[in-house]
């Protein structure tokens, strides 16, 4: 009998709740930090462009498109490598939802600030 | 009727995908919100799920179509400097030109006060849009990671959930302003 056709009799399996336990909210922890992290990259590099005239130069990877070829770029990149690592780390690990999550809006919350106009302008050079 | 190829990329950046982001990010609000014992049956929830997770997937690769469009073919036009250092390009204009692009035009403050929509609201969109597709991905990750099981774990739920508005609400911040600046500075 497929674990399906047990849930439909309203029956909870033992291979379910194998399947439960063998679902640590690590992986998705780790999914969740990694945009954090990108968002957070993102915000600093758009902060310290406004900071820094050659900074922003470096970050001019695609003449048309400018330093926000950089940034996004960079940003990306560190999603991704934030993602594989915290991947890896967090594989068999069950962290709090709730801790993670909230770690998660800082993060976001971080990287959010850094890409408003009227907070990374307080570091353009007079 | 006709649009030139600049006017079409540009409703298929804002227009097309962004339609497209808002109706995945509907349904998998609903999805995500009414995921709850007791809302669902057994059979229900295989069906939910799977709507859950095409949902949650359609919204996230939309995210990323939107914000790589934008930022690769329609942004490098609008930021063309063809009005020259003092934007005497843009001088007597009242829409972007040949002479003046929309960033110029709007900076030129050539026809009124404009130039706070380059840099406050453009300089916000073309940053913040590119936290809605990283939020989007982690949350249709999530939602497949678990499928089914995904009701008996409510306080991911409540987490992707909120992630998910967050999404929505980083593109929202990008999609206004886009709308706003084209309606004042078309791309042409």
């Amino acid at each position: 009998m497929s674990d399906e056709t047990m849930t439909d009799m309203g029956t909870e399996s033992t291979a379910e709740r194998a399947v439960e336990r063998a679902r640590p909210f690590g992986p998705v922890a780790a999914a969740l930090l990694a945009a954090g992290i990108g968002s957070l990259v993102l915000g600093i590099l758009t902060t310290i462009a406004e900071a820094s005239a050659s900074f922003a130069d470096a970050l001019a990877l695609n003449d048309r498109v400018g330093p926000l070829s950089g940034k996004t770029i960079y940003a990306v990149a560190a999603w991704v490598v934030a993602w594989i690592i915290l991947g890896i780390a967090l594989r068999r690990k069950d962290p709090s939802p709730g801790g993670m999550f909230t770690l998660t809006a800082i993060l976001v919350l971080l990287g959010f600030l850094g890409t408003l106009p009227t907070f990374f302008e307080k570091f353009a050079p007079e | 009727m006709n649009l030139t190829d600049r006017e079409a990329w540009t409703v298929i950046h804002g227009m097309v995908l962004g339609a497209a982001f808002l109706l995945a990010f509907g349904g998998g609000m609903a999805g995500l919100w009414s995921l709850k014992p007791g809302l669902v049956t057994a059979t229900g929830i295989v069906e939910r799920t799977r709507r859950l997770v095409i949902g949650t997937w359609a919204m996230a690769i939309v995210a990323w179509a939107t914000v790589i469009t934008g930022t690769w073919i329609v942004y490098p036009w609008y930021r063309e400097k063809l009005a020259g250092d003092d934007l005497t390009g843009c001088a007597g204009a009242t829409l972007p030109s040949a002479t003046c692009s929309a960033r110029d035009f709007l900076t030129s403050n050539a026809s009124g006060d404009t130039a706070s929509w380059h840099t406050f609201g453009m300089e916000w969109k073309e940053h913040i849009a590119w936290i809605a597709p990283m939020l989007a991905t982690a949350v249709a990750f999530g939602v497949s990671y678990y499928g089914r099981d995904l009701i008996k774990h409510q306080g991911v739920r409540r987490a992707l959930m909120w992630t998910f508005i967050a999404a929505f609400a980083t593109a929202g911040v990008a999609g206004v302003f886009g709308a706003f600046i084209n309606k004042v500075a078309p791309i042409r």
